[in-house]
């Protein structure tokens, strides 16, 4: 019994809200050596049956929110940031889970580089990690990557980024053995031909700013192409980051025909326009560009109508020199960990989508196209869980970012709704 | 739930990009683009301008009303008419010039823009005469640097080129008159990577010209280029039909790569201007061009140097509006105005409204 106790923690009184398990209500949380062990009705938990009790009476008690999208930079661009930074960063801004794309360098296309990042992330001893492994051989489109060798080492699915795999023979031969292994690909839609040199949204601010444009069907032509050999090989495909409303369309067509795919969006994708840019903002400057207010709104009401599964943070961190130049040359991204949580919660204060619906997207929604056991409060579940204050206001200020990249185009917004106490497999990791 | 989350209001993070160029007495401070700036100040522009041509025909053109300015020429983009015209305004003036040309191979080694900047600023110049191939780069600079140095943009990638725009109206006005109401402009070319273009297009609006119009294939013609207040043609004569003024402008060799036009033989067959095309414009139809020509590319030589030309009077011109805009933005602070009318009080030049305000 006082083994139990010494790992033991009750999350009081709150409002728990866990859209896997249709749950909507007051509750108490036992946690039990890292797991769930009960939920019970509000108050009816003994706090002397555990070493430590969270008042969570005013909070409201999500699972730990799953990123499908995070650059850590680490291996490769540790002057921007480290998996240590980074985790830690997630843990503050309620983030339990981060997958972290195959891009980084060396490229993830080989166990020893799955087994590096898996060193860092333990030692970190924050958020966890989970990775996708290159699509190709050193992300290069020409040779497949040993897949089989990946998944063995644990990367959760596949992909080569913004990279171009220009040969569609060789696309669908990476999908088709992909398949054979129950690998699910995921796909930064991206006709690199049309995109290149381009620094955002083809359209009248672009030509009044004079910025190279990058248009629409540079998405929608790589979704195309995408479904047409994900109906020929079967694999499961997921589309990230989608920026259009003609791509939220392709992705709801082929959920209608049966197709096996799945597609999230950035969370900035759904409170900025290319009117942001107009000013020459750098901070800006992301990778799908920001697009019209039409295509704003279609992509809301996809994360509505369940079309888009997942929003995810799309975290890019960088130092500041990287946006110290003219808008072209500055590198494309935002530092969003911390403002995920903040912009879906904004997300369901102005629009009808409701808040356990939001919630959905970033934790079981995610987890399940990751293949996790992760974003729920199942009984039995590790117990990764995010408590947040719903009326607490505060604004983004950069001496309030715990990530190493400060830039965020959200400097000086105010946000209703801040994180109070993150717990990683049932370890308070974070208590503001 | 109640609507709390809020994008700021606080301009100092939603810094507004058109407004930098003025003072908080609504001077011009800073001269990036021409958009953004009212019929008021592009028309003190050009009277101010008009008041430098007489010092420019004169036998000496020199009026001290810049003496002990430092003037930096910054260009990170190869230019010799602008660079000269520029240094020309500036020494007519007697301000002191430093010309320098950054390569983009020196700013690769390492050096950041804003570190070059800041290392020229050290040296105590008063404005940054800025040329460079990066779309907002003068912007970026005139966020930059320290707060009494006034930028001006000579050239900003496919952004903007205001000084040129001005000296264009300057020599449409000479010779159309100051009523831009009842005029048809025509611009003519690669509208797509051209910042004169998106510069004329501002100001021509701003002065309320009656029909602005381009013309090119539609690959040299950027996506909704119709809402900045332009009508689209593709087809030459029928967009110089009765035209007042007919802009061509330099056709880059590059274009032809990237399979943005097949030939130059077949541009100048459809959209190179000739004598017999510009039969359809009006009689006393001027034609203009920001140099450097391209002859027998988007221009016919008998065009270029026929008497409807004033592609000569452009760059002239070009030192009255570069003079006038230097005035306008190094004559802004009360003292400095001071000392300067009196100091061409006893020179005795006509420089009237330059460097008073109002």
């Amino acid at each position: 019994m006082s083994n139990i106790l010494s790992s033991s923690i009750l999350i009081k009184n709150g409002q728990l809200i866990d859209p896997a398990n249709n749950i909507n209500q007051r509750a108490d949380i036992h946690i039990i050596n890292g797991k769930i062990a009960a939920i019970e009705a509000a108050n009816s938990i003994r706090e002397s049956d555990s070493r430590q009790t969270i008042d969570a009476s005013q909070l409201t008690v999500i699972p730990g929110l799953v990123d499908c999208c995070a650059r850590l930079r680490e291996p490769g661009l540790e002057h921007k940031a480290t998996i240590n930074s980074e985790t830690v960063a997630a843990t503050r801004a309620g983030i339990t889970t981060l997958c972290c794309p195959p891009d980084t360098n060396p490229v993830i296309d080989e166990p020893a580089v799955v087994e590096l990042i898996n060193q860092k992330t333990a030692k970190a001893a924050h958020s966890k990690v989970v990775m996708l492994g290159a699509l190709s051989a050193g992300l290069h489109g020409k040779h497949l990557s040993e897949i089989y060798a990946l998944k063995q080492a644990g990367c959760v699915g596949l992909s080569n980024c913004r990279e171009p795999i220009e040969n569609s023979l060789i696309l669908k031969r990476a999908f088709a053995y992909a398949a054979t292994f129950d690998m699910r690909v995921f796909i930064e839609p991206d006709e690199h031909w049309l995109s290149t040199g381009g620094c955002a949204h083809e359209g009248k601010i672009a030509t009044r700013l004079g910025l190279k444009g990058i248009p629409v069907s540079a998405e929608t032509i790589a979704i195309g192409r995408a479904l047409e050999l994900v109906a020929e090989t079967g694999v499961s495909a997921h589309f990230g980051r989608l920026s259009s409303a003609q791509g939220a369309e392709m992705i709801a067509r082929a959920k209608n025909e049966q197709l096996p795919v799945t597609a999230d969006v950035s969370a900035h994708q759904l409170h900025l326009t290319e009117l942001d840019i107009s000013s020459f903002n750098s901070a800006c400057h992301v990778n799908p560009p920001l697009r019209t207010q039409r295509d704003l709104e279609a992509l809301q009401n996809a994360v509505a109508s369940g079309t888009i599964d997942a929003i995810c943070s799309d975290h890019q961190p960088h130092d500041a020199d990287a946006k110290q130049a003219p808008f072209a040359s500055t590198e494309a991204g935002i530092s969003s960990l911390e403002t995920l949580l903040p912009l879906c919660l904004r997300l369901s204060q102005q629009t009808s989508l409701k808040l356990s619906e939001v919630i959905n997207r970033i934790t079981c929604s995610p987890a399940n196209i990751l293949g996790l056991n992760a974003g729920t409060l199942s009984i039995g579940a590790n117990a990764d869980i995010c408590i947040f204050d719903e009326n607490e206001d505060w604004q983004l200020r950069t001496d309030s970012i715990s990530s190493h990249g400060k830039n965020t185009p959200f400097l000086g917004w105010n946000f209703q709704g801040k994180v109070k106490h993150t717990l990683v497999n049932g370890e308070l990791l974070f208590s503001d | 739930m109640v609507n709390k989350a809020t994008k700021p209001t606080d301009t100092l993070i939603g810094h507004d990009a058109w407004n930098i160029q003025l003072d908080k007495n609504g001077h011009l401070k800073h001269f990036l683009t021409t958009e953004g700036l009212g019929t008021e100040i592009l028309t003190q522009i050009l009277d101010t301008a008009e008041s430098f041509a007489d010092i420019n025909e004169k036998s000496v053109k020199k009026v001290p009303l810049l003496r002990g300015k430092t003037i930096v020429n910054l260009f990170f983009e190869a230019s010799t008419r602008t660079r000269t015209t520029f240094e020309l305004a500036a020494k007519r003036l007697s301000a002191d010039v430093l010309n320098i040309n950054i390569s983009t191979s020196a700013t690769s080694k390492g050096e950041t823009l804003l570190d070059t900047l800041q290392n020229i600023q050290a040296m105590h110049c008063d404005m940054f005469v800025v040329r460079h191939s990066d779309s907002g780069a003068a912007h970026y600079i005139a966020n930059n640097v320290a707060q009494n140095i006034s930028v001006i943009n000579a050239g900003d990638g496919s952004h903007a080129h205001p000084t040129q725009a001005m000296l264009d109206m300057f020599t449409i006005r000479r010779n159309k008159g100051a009523d831009f109401g009842n005029l048809r402009v025509a611009i003519v070319g690669d509208i797509l990577h051209s910042r004169v273009a998106r510069s004329q297009i501002h100001a021509l609006n701003t002065l309320n010209t009656g029909d602005v119009r381009v013309i090119a294939p539609k690959t040299l013609l950027p996506v909704g280029i119709e809402s900045m207040g332009v009508n689209v043609f593709n087809d030459l004569e029928a967009g110089i039909k009765d035209a007042d003024v007919v802009i061509m402008l330099r056709l880059q060799k590059e274009r032809m790569q990237g399979a943005l036009l097949p030939s130059e033989q077949e541009y100048f067959q459809l959209y190179g201007l000739t004598e017999e095309r510009l039969q359809v414009a009006k009689s006393d139809a001027i034609v203009m061009h920001p140099g450097p020509i391209n002859r027998g590319v988007e221009i016919d030589s008998n065009v270029a140097d026929g008497p409807r030309s004033v592609i000569l009077d452009q760059v002239s011109n070009g030192i009255s509006v570069r003079m006038a805009v230097m005035t306008m933005t190094l004559g802004r602070e009360p003292e400095t105005n001071n000392t300067k009318q009196e100091s061409h009080k006893k020179d005795g030049h006509a420089a009237d409204s330059a460097g008073t305000r109002k």
